[in-house]
């Protein structure tokens, strides 16, 4: 088994050559090139690794020097890492569409001076800073095409670089040098560094030791049974830590083939044409890929359409206990076995899943709904938990225990714990030894005991043993009587329906909780149409009384999800009252990337949080509306409030 | 974007001349007594207000009218009539200003089909799609399979042209162009209708495919800022007479230039 001897090569660079030795001949990595999928094995690899390494060390990169790598999912630019790390060097990814601004702040604060870029369009970029980044001194690039005029006293092509080696590598002595550096990598040295996106403030480069990470993959690819017989495609950015995990470090651990697309536009196509066993998505993609499946059913025949309904249906009842291999009845089998030969299957065969074994989805919450509906249809999704100081796994769902809203029990060997303010901490095998030159911060992210802060709250569920995460540390508030209020995890739940389009939970400091909604007018119009409501305005329609009764319902559901957890219980709202306009960017009140900003809000509606929280039954509201042309204007509405009824917590009162 | 590299291909000889010109449709003079040459290697620009002969004379070039007057010399041969497909075989090719594809069939077949006059097996080879007709068309898909590569085109290879946006449709326009590997290619108004962002990608291909390929090009654009930062050379038009000839900086200058573009006061 490819796990247990992995873990005797505690550095990439032995990995590897353990790899070319033991599936010499298996693929390692493919690349769609001119229309044609090119393959290269593990000993092919090796091989052009150990070629690049003396060409970059010709250059003069040495051990403990930081090389920048620059661009897409391209085999060159993943040896560019394994060359890297053969000579002890450490490479530095950076997102390839990270603007001139950003990358100069990493160039220059990971002291690089080498940089291994995709195309002109990068070089272009690092030109336009290099101002700012005076220690980089050579740049090596995959794609010629458009560089043949640039000066090329400090560019090279990556295909020279190689030949160079390749040329040094014909002297025995040349060899022998090689190997000794090679043999001479600690498991303890640093294998990459990985920036962090940075949310807040400037990223932080988290360092990643050679031995933490292949203990972690170790780990991981025995928790999914991966193979060197598994495929995997690399589309997600190389310089993201899921990528580096998922694909790399699996890859390397486990022996099997990572996938490059064609081009980042062609993702979906190559993905049908590879068919892989492993397979990772952010929740926004699975929501687009249901959302054009949806709408292309649309315009199906209405056999089709009528097909697909109904055995959705079909697996909506029977398709996830039958993935959990619990019992279902003989009928239900067979029905759902007609739909997989007549709906589920050709589906999955179109949207590039028919091979599937373990698929992950991380990084949001995902709705209840789009994840049951992947499992349904028969792809194994699970969740996962992870930061990039953890080197990407806290939590990770086992197959036959998969819950939407939990991420799983701890990883083997991770050890998590939840602090008194809420907050998940962790110890892990592949986590960080430090951000890159920033001690304060590192000391920052640490307890003193050596566990690291997630700076997320969250809770382990009494009945599962799962870790449910709520919302950020610093977002949590308590209620005057000390229940936990975390707005984003009530928020969350309320805009899984497709009728609720934002939210505003208020708690913080309050006796209660209240909540302020705003109608999706797509989903919400549509209703009207169909239930003949007759409305003249958003305003109109979101006041209206029906409006109200449905959306009662869909607080009383989430109170009554609310009531299961007992540290949620408390939690419940009270009151809610429908926004009469849409929450907008263009008036302050969301950021660009659509999210809520509560300070703002809070001043702006403070009329209807008074009322709210006094009892009254309405409230009146006027204020400023920006208009898309820029113009000004006034909007006043008289907003009704209803008050809920509290779900009896299902496990006893809240702590 | 010169500003990088330089020029790019070397600007050589003269490719092609174009000596006294003249074309009338009934009693209209679309092109009177027009000289001009284009260099090996170099972009030309055809400039001028509406209606000042710049189509016509794209269409002269390439043999689809039949000027009454003047001679058009390429590659040293001298001729009065040509055919539009005479002159594909001799290595122009052209774009057309409303692009002029074959809407139902999928960008790579559009590209394919540049690829046409290059196909030597006969037609029953072709059907049977066996034996040198086989080997024929891998080769020329290989070719085909560069340029969507160069183009950037690989994720709508499958799709059909009529379904894909304007700015790739123009894309794949010149890719069809391009297959025919041409030494000198007519590129009529490239970037019309295009936003901003698609207008850069273009200038981008425009010049990466004089530099990679060597191909010289003679364009007709409206967007000066296009046509001063690509072209090499630059002859305006106006009511079917050259008015001007020269860089782009000299013919920014040159006050009948000017005058043609602002109007005059009479």
């Amino acid at each position: 088994m490819a796990t247990n001897a992995a873990a005797d090569a505690n550095t990439f660079p032995k990995l590897l050559i353990r790899n070319a030795g033991i599936y010499g001949t298996r693929p390692a990595m493919r690349h769609k090139d001119l229309g044609i999928w090119q393959t290269w094995t593990w000993s092919e690899v090796l091989d052009i690794v150990r070629a690049y390494a003396v060409g970059l060390h010709g250059l003069g990169l040495k051990r403990g020097e930081t090389i920048a790598i620059v661009g897409g999912n391209r085999p060159r630019l993943y040896w560019s890492v394994m060359a890297a790390q053969m000579l002890g060097a450490i490479p530095v990814p950076v997102y390839a569409d990270a603007v001139a601004d950003e990358l100069a702040y990493v160039l220059a604060h990971a002291d690089v001076r080498f940089a291994a870029v995709e195309d002109q369009e990068q070089v272009d970029k690092i030109l336009s800073v290099m101002k700012r980044v005076p220690k980089l001194e050579f740049m090596f690039y995959d794609e010629k095409r458009g560089l043949r005029d640039y000066d090329h006293g400090r560019l090279r092509s990556m295909e020279e670089v190689i030949r160079e080696g390749r040329e040094r590598l014909a002297d025995p002595t040349v060899v022998d040098w090689l190997d000794k550096e090679i043999s001479a990598g600690k498991g303890s040295d640093p294998s990459i560094i990985l920036y962090t996106s940075g949310t807040t403030g400037l990223s932080k480069g988290v360092v990643l030791t050679n031995e933490g990470s292949i203990r972690a993959a170790t780990d991981t690819v025995a928790f999914d049974k991966l193979t060197e017989n598994d495929v995997a495609l690399a589309y997600l950015p190389l310089a993201w830590v899921g990528d580096h995990y998922l694909n790399f470090t699996q890859g390397m651990v486990s022996g099997f083939c990572t996938a490059c697309p064609e081009s980042p536009d062609t993702a979906m196509a190559d993905l049908r044409e590879i068919g892989p066993s492993f397979y990772f998505a952010p929740p926004r993609t699975l929501e687009l890929l249901l959302t054009r499946v949806m709408i292309r059913m649309e315009d199906a025949s209405v056999l089709k359409r009528r097909l697909f309904h109904y055995f959705i249906g079909v697996s909506r009842r029977y398709g996830e206990r039958i993935l959990n291999s619990q019992p279902v009845p003989f009928m239900g089998r067979m029905l759902y076995g007609i739909g997989n030969l007549l709906v589920y299957g050709p589906l999955k065969n179109v949207l590039g899943f028919s091979r599937v074994r373990v698929a992950y989805t991380a990084g949001e919450a995902v709705g209840p709904d789009l994840f049951s509906f992947y499992r349904s249809i028969g792809l194994n999704l699970k969740q996962l938990y992870g930061q990039t100081e953890a080197f990407l796994y806290v939590t990770a769902q086992p197959d036959g225990e998969i819950y939407s809203d939990t991420v799983g029990p701890a990883c083997p060997n991770v050890d998590i714990r939840i602090a008194e303010n809420g907050e998940v901490q962790f110890k892990s095998p592949g986590m960080f030894s430090g951000y890159f030159k920033d001690d304060a911060r590192t000391a920052e992210a640490m307890t003193p005991d050596g566990y690291v802060k997630t700076g997320d709250a969250g809770f382990f569920d009494e009945k599962t043993g799962h870790l449910k995460i709520i919302d950020r540390t610093k977002d949590v508030g308590r209620l005057n009587n000390g229940t936990m209020f975390p707005p984003k995890y009530i928020e969350n739940k309320l805009k899984f329906f497709p009728n609720i389009r934002e939210v505003v939970a208020l708690g913080d400091k309050r006796d209660f909780v209240c909540a302020m909604l705003n109608i999706d007018l797509t989903a919400v119009g549509s209703w009207a149409e169909r239930n003949n409501v007759v409305y003249g305005s958003y305003q109109e329609l979101a006041g209206h009384p029906l409006v109200y009764d449905m959306l009662e319902k869909h607080v009383a559901e989430v109170n009554r999800s609310l009531a299961q957890d007992k540290v949620m219980a408390g939690a419940q709202i009270k009151r809610f009252l429908i926004l009469h306009k849409e929450l907008d960017a263009d008036d302050g009140e969301l950021t660009r990337t659509q999210k809520v900003r509560r300070g703002f809000i809070a001043e702006r509606y403070a009329s209807l949080i008074k009322a709210l929280y006094d009892g009254s039954k309405e409230a009146d509201i006027s204020t400023e509306v920006t208009f898309e042309d820029g113009r000004k204007g006034t909007l006043s509405a008289r907003v009704k409030i209803r008050d809920m009824q509290s779900e009896p917590a299902r496990v006893g009162k809240a702590a | 974007m010169r500003a990088t590299g330089g020029p790019e291909a070397a600007v050589g000889d003269v490719l092609l001349s174009v000596e006294n010109v003249s074309l009338s449709f009934g009693g209209v003079k679309a092109v009177n007594d027009v000289s001009f040459d284009i260099r090996k290697g170099e972009i030309r620009a055809i400039i001028g207000p509406n209606g000042a002969g710049k189509t016509s004379m794209l269409n002269v070039i390439n043999g689809f009218y039949q000027p009454q007057q003047g001679r058009i010399t390429f590659r040293g041969e001298t001729r009065a009539n040509m055919r539009p497909y005479e002159a594909a075989n001799g290595g122009i090719a052209r774009t057309f200003q409303n692009v002029a594809l074959f809407r139902g069939m999928t960008a790579l077949d559009n590209i394919m089909a540049g690829r046409t006059l290059k196909m030597h097996t006969n037609f029953f080879w072709q059907l049977l799609r066996y034996g040198p007709a086989m080997r024929e068309e891998v080769q020329h898909r290989e070719h085909v399979e560069e340029i969507i590569d160069f183009l950037k085109i690989q994720e709508i290879r499958r799709v059909p042209v009529g379904r894909l946006p304007y700015g790739l449709q123009k894309r794949v326009e010149l890719g069809r162009a391009l297959a025919m590997e041409p030494e000198l290619l007519l590129l009529d108004e490239p970037m019309a209708g295009m936003n901003l962002e698609e207008k850069e990608d273009m200038s981008r291909f425009v010049l990466d495919v004089n530099d990679h390929f060597g191909t010289t090009i003679a364009l007709i654009e409206h967007d000066m800022g296009v046509v001063m930062d690509l072209s090499d050379r630059v002859v305006v038009l106006d009511h079917g007479i050259k008015i001007a000839d020269g860089t782009p900086d000299e013919v920014k200058r040159n006050q009948a230039v000017i005058d043609a573009y602002l109007g005059v006061a009479h």
